[in-house]
């Protein structure tokens, strides 16, 4: 049984008919996973927003399939992880073949005390399905179907758009439209912006198979195994059964044969031994690219996601990178519409996600070079390394089947505030927000918990904390940005007027370099802004509005 | 700054030579290069600064 794609009615929007184009605050364009996240992070943030998109169902065949930790807790917050770490496959340790030989495996998260695991593999299709449940399920998202973006007209103070649909066509008009339509971007080559970068001379072939085998769940990469001549090959499992498996088929491949079940079959038994028995689900070829746009922000049309930036799948950082775009940009427009922040906070959504972009790009194209080797004398040190790994710890660490997705700290952030105090270690500004486990009434928490809801500060509590610095933190909700405090402490503390998490385990206090009397501000995306080694409401008042793209 | 110590090391240079040439006495032509790849990781690795390693394939570079 294949997976049974939904059909998602069409239904007749309001502006179909009318004289006047209604005017929106947000247009999110495309209503995959980044277009999806940041309308439900927008209308979470009490803002509302309209979807378009041109298709009626979820991705169609074998895209993405990892979803790495960090946009685990991104989806957590948005209130959609749950059903997708169920239905997910959870995996952190992954093997690297050579020939016959195991010569490396690694753990992803070798440290506990988080509540999601380092990566889940998901078809993009399910994926989809939780996120469009939820978009359905949040007041303030207006999500269309069959609604084509045919033409774009950008102006000073918002943007028009026609928009096709089956019943006819309507324009529309938005304060801010953000481009989520993905790789081939039709908004992108409307405004007729350059996408520049590497195409990578190499073809691969993915085959999502059917079958029960009792391989465990686990990344398996080889390097030239025996079953498959000079390429590598790469095997994940996924949820319904499902196997993923990648052969690099070299760039001299004809894409059209090579998808042709007879040869895909032969391929694939050589690979599983002969008595293996298995269906293909989906079978593709691509090739790759590493490009990006020069920026992210073109007055009041904003790109995010796979429209903006392009990575070799190598690593898994396609999706995983556009969220955090999503959840990067989702917190600044819902601050700017709300007249809480200047525009040009969004020109940090620009330079913070073209940082985290040129990361992911250079991670992939790195991957992809060692995977892909430009000549004969590169492959030698590429096989060299390979050989050495067998033995040798240190060439275990040069071996690069794809560095899988983290998130990129903004270390040269404008919105970050210089440490006060010193620190040695622990998460700096601009890094994103460690988990920890905490106790709450005494039922187990998270530290994420606490950081849900706008800017949050946690304050690191010794046994002896004056309530009346307390009382001054508690203050900083009612502020017209507020700040939510709470406070985190090794001992029981009783009767303070904010949230109080024991860390009985230590970790929130180690993960944080915190000592009491530790502050750390934290934005609404869960980035640090700000941290201290004492208590200053003044200050914190002041990073905040820095955060918020302020000049003082 | 250079890093890269480039004066005469102690000890015995034909020692140094000669270790160097008998360790690809019986090697063919790909043998020899895949011997150098490994020697050149083991050795970058010792050296363990990536601006020294960086420094040596400047010069070695050089014609
Ligand atoms: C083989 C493969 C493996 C991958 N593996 C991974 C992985 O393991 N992990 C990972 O994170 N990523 C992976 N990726 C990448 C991932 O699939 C993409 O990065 C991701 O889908 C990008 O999301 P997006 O929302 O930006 O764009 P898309 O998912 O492409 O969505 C764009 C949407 O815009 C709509 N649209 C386009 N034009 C218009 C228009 N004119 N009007 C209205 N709507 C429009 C489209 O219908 C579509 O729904 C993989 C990709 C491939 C191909």
């Amino acid at each position: 049984m294949g997976f049974a794609y939904p059909r998602f009615e069409f239904r007749a929007p309001p502006e179909l008919g009318a004289r006047a184009p209604a005017r929106h605050p947000v247009v999110v364009i495309g209503a995959g996973p980044v277009g999806l996240s940041l309308a439900i992070d927008l209308a979470t943030r009490g803002r509302n927003v309209v979807v378009l998109d041109d298709d009626d169902t979820v991705s169609v065949g074998s895209r993405g399939l990892c979803y790495a930790k960090r946009t685990l807790e991104i989806w957590d917050r948005l209130g959609c992880a749950a059903p997708m770490v169920e239905k997910g496959v959870t995996w952190q340790v992954g093997k690297v073949f050579f020939g016959e030989r195991q010569v490396y495996a690694f753990d992803l998260l070798p440290e506990g005390g988080h509540r999601f695991p380092a990566f889940i593999n998901l078809q993009q299709y399910h994926l989809e399905n939780f996120l469009v449940e939820r978009a359905r399920a949040t007041a303030g998202v207006d999500l269309r179907f069959r609604n084509k973006v045919a033409g774009i007209a950008p102006r000073g103070d918002g943007v028009g758009l026609t928009v096709e649909t089956p019943q006819g066509g309507y324009s529309i008009d938005a304060e801010w439209v953000v481009a989520c339509d993905g790789a081939r971007s039709p908004t992108r080559r409307a405004l007729g912006l350059d996408f520049k970068g590497r195409v990578f001379e190499d073809r691969f072939l993915i085959a999502d198979v059917r079958m029960t085998a009792d391989f465990p769940t686990e990344r398996w990469f080889w390097f030239e195994p025996p079953f498959h001549n000079g390429g590598s090959t790469l095997l994940h499992k996924q949820p319904d059964d499902i196997w993923r498996i990648d052969f690099q088929l070299g760039w001299g491949a004809d894409p059209e044969a090579e998808k042709q079940p007879e040869r895909v079959i032969p391929r694939i038994q050589r690979m599983l031994g002969p008595d293996a028995k298995f269906e293909l689900d989906w079978v593709s070829v691509y090739t790759f690219q590493c490009r990006r746009l020069e920026r992210f922000r073109h007055g009041r049309v904003l790109f995010a996601g796979d429209s903006a930036h392009q990575v070799s799948p190598f690593g898994a950082r396609g999706a995983n990178s556009g969220v955090q775009d999503a959840d990067n940009l989702g917190w600044k427009l819902a601050a700017v519409l709300a007249g809480q922040a200047p525009e040009t906070l969004l020109d940090s959504y620009d330079s913070e996600r073209v940082e985290a972009a040129d990361e992911n790009i250079l991670n992939s194209t790195r991957a992809t070079d060692f995977i892909t080797p430009k000549n004969e004398a590169s492959r030698r040190l590429r096989d060299a390394v390979l050989e050495l790994a067998a033995d040798q710890p240190f060439a275990r660490r040069l071996v690069n089947s794809g560095r899988l997705s983290l998130p990129t700290a903004y270390a040269r952030s404008p919105l970050s505030s210089p440490d006060e105090g010193s620190f040695a270690g622990g998460v700096p500004a601009g890094a994103p927000a460690r988990d920890a486990p905490l106790m709450r009434e005494g039922k187990p928490a998270w530290l994420l918990d606490l950081l849900k809801d706008g800017f949050s500060a946690l304050y690191f509590a010794g046994a002896d904390t004056p309530p009346d610095a307390v009382t001054a933190i508690a203050a900083l909700a009612n502020d017209p940005t507020p700040i939510r405090a709470a406070v985190v402490s090794r001992v029981a503390q009783a009767g303070l007027p904010v949230p109080t998490a024991i860390d009985e385990s230590g970790l929130a206090f180690e993960r944080y370099d915190a000592a009491p009397g530790t502050v750390v501000l934290f934005r609404p995306d869960q980035h640090v802004a700000a941290r201290s080694r004492h208590l200053d409401p003044a200050a914190l008042r002041r990073a905040r509005d820095r955060a918020l793209g302020k000049t003082p | 700054m250079t890093k890269l110590r480039t004066t005469p090391a102690p000890g015995n240079p034909d020692d140094l030579y000669e270790a160097l040439v008998d360790a690809r006495r019986d090697l063919d032509e790909a043998q020899a290069a895949a011997l150098d790849a490994k020697l050149v990781l083991l050795l970058a690795n010792h050296i363990g600064d990536v601006d020294v390693v960086r420094e040596a394939i400047a010069l070695a570079r050089k014609r």
